[in-house]
């Protein structure tokens, strides 16, 4: 009858049997799509314009109000750039790390591949971002962007750092998360501390005079390389140049505006470190996942 | 004959107290590891089972003996500590009807998310929805979110779901015995009807009448042992003196 052959169950293939049930994938992301926005009549409308209030909040006070342009220039768009790509990481690492637990009624029932709970946390936050990348564009093209190709480019691999990033710390804490509660605490912690270690709300000049007034020349110049290594940093950085920069006049130095290297050194190395993250991830995924079941 | 579910001296702990803070862990480390961090116990003890193809096995035993342990592990749920299972095609688990299922989102959403769940592709369930629809007979409520849906309806659909997996190896956990008289009859019938087409069942039940009329074969489990193996009327009757 059957030609098959006997196979051990309950042994996934990882991140490779997610790419197997793409279906199932695109089907628990439109239901975290739908739940979310279930019996709201303006539905994901609200995420075009939540962004956009908030952009235009920014603008308003920050602009206007405590006349931050004098010392950034478009202060608006540097802030908004680096604050969506934020906004994604808090929300797909957050998630992915609640996933498993939230979860654990079918995980305990049926076998599927777990990989898919955090990796669909992470898409589900990747639909929530696009409304804000489309929001920042606008803004950016009222203020006179024009994007050439090497923009485009540290855009798309500003936003691979980040997803990569995303999902390799959100299987990791996800997994943890089945023995130690205590991990999604510890995350939310981490998420907060993201914001200020990468240069969203200042400029990455700000952290060179800074380090150099309280530290000596040396040690300052390892913190900076340190902070510098941070993939959050860089792939803020790749946004700030891609979305900020072009709109930016002779007033902005561009020597200085974006960090020295950024697209031939930082950017490969955010990558690899992202990249890096993500195997060490799905490494610890699946050699905790054996007891999820037992555990949940 | 060809075995589709091997299982070779499997056993499996669990602990009775469960540590869920880095705080208690930690003050076990400190002490040098010393005593266990919890007491354990068998779940499952050195257990062998070879089951044919088309064959239809009753797993019995008194609650906690181990039944639903057995099972999670033939469906990859779970992983023994030691020992070794292996199973020829798919497999499919009904442990729980409708543990896939999700209150907000209507009876259609419904039954594409748990047949995905269940291993089936997009065209498979495009080409069962009416039939799985019929089965249930939810008949206009299909577009209704399944929070709104009578204990019975919900299990009906989920049962249809689940019926229409259609593959090799079927697991069934105390789910026979779902909605109403009339609709119970036509899930035995069913199950029957798979037994007939060559399915391999593993039923478990305390339902000792209804496993009686579907299954052949009988495996007793007590404390996580199995103590008999028998055809099944045998196994029923040590059951009931
Ligand atoms: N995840 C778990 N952690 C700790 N103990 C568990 C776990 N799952 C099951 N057990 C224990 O294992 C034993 C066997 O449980 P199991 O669910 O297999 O019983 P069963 O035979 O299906 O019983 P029932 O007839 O009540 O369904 C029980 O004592 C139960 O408490
Ligand atoms: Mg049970």
């Amino acid at each position: 009858m059957s030609t098959s052959e006997l196979t051990t169950p309950g042994l996934g293939g990882g991140l490779r049997d997610v790419l197997r049930s793409r279906f199932l994938l695109k089907l628990l992301v439109a239901k975290e799509l739908k739940v979310r926005y279930r019996g709201s009549v303006l539905g994901i409308l609200w995420s075009y314009v939540k962004p956009g209030v908030q952009f235009f909040v920014f603008w308003f006070a920050l602009g206007v109000f405590l006349q931050m342009n004098r010392n950034t220039e478009n202060y608006a768009i540097y802030l908004f750039s680096g604050i969506v790509l934020i906004n994604f990481f808090n929300e797909a690492l957050g998630n992915a790390s609640r996933s498993v637990v939230g979860n654990g009624g079918l995980i305990k029932k049926i076998y599927l591949p777990r990989e898919l709970f955090p990796v669909a946390s992470v898409w589900v936050s990747a639909v929530h971002f696009l409304p804000q990348l489309l929001v920042l564009l606008v803004a950016c093209l009222f203020a006179g962007w024009t994007p050439g190709v090497f923009q485009i480019f540290a855009a798309v691999a500003g936003f691979m750092i980040v997803a990569l990033l995303a999902t390799g710390l959100g299987l990791f804490f996800g997994a943890a998360n089945v023995y130690f509660r205590d991990s999604e605490n510890f995350v939310d912690m981490l998420l907060m501390i993201a914001t200020w270690a990468s240069p969203v709300l200042y400029t990455w000049i700000m952290v060179r005079d800074g380090l150099a007034t309280v530290f000596s020349a040396g040690t300052a110049s390892v913190l900076l390389v340190i902070y510098q290594a941070n993939p959050l940093t860089i792939a803020v950085e790749l946004f700030h140049f891609a979305f900020w920069l072009p709109t930016t006049s002779e007033i902005t130095d561009p020597m200085i505006a974006a960090p020295p290297n950024l697209l031939d050194m930082w950017l490969p190395i955010g990558l690899a470190t992202a990249l890096l993250v993500t195997i060490l991830g799905q490494w610890t995924f699946r050699r905790l996942e054996g007891r999820f079941a037992q555990e949940l | 004959m060809t075995t589709a579910i091997e299982v070779r001296g499997i056993s499996k702990q669990f602990v009775l107290r469960h540590t869920r803070s880095i705080k208690e862990a930690f003050v076990w480390l400190v002490k040098g590891r010393k005593g266990d961090l919890s007491q354990k116990f068998h779940a499952l003890d050195n257990v062998s089972l070879d089951v044919r193809q088309g064959e239809s096995v009753a797993l019995l035993g008194l609650n906690g003996s181990g039944k639903s342990t057995l099972l999670k592990h033939i469906s990859g749920v779970m992983l023994p500590d030691s020992g070794t299972v292996r199973t020829r095609g798919r497999v499919a688990g009904l442990i729980e009807v409708g543990a896939g299922f999700h209150p907000d989102l209507s009876g259609r959403d419904n039954v594409y998310l748990n047949g995905a769940i269940l291993g089936m592709t997009e065209q498979q369930i495009d080409d069962l929805f009416d039939s799985i629809v019929d089965f249930s007979e939810i008949g206009q409520f299909i577009d209704t979110e399944v929070k709104f849906y009578s204990s019975g309806m919900y299990l009906r659909l989920a049962f249809s779901v689940a019926v229409h997996t259609n593959p090799e190896v079927f697991l069934v956990d105390e789910i026979l015995a779902v909605g109403d008289e009339p609709f119970q009859k036509k899930c035995i019938a069913k199950i029957m009807e798979l037994a007939a087409a060559g399915k391999t069942l593993v039923v478990v039940s305390h339902d000792l009448d209804l496993v009686a009329q579907v299954c052949e074969r009988g495996v007793l489990l007590e404390h996580g042992r199995i103590v008999m193996d028998a055809p099944v009327d045998e196994v029923v009757s040590r059951m009931r003196s």
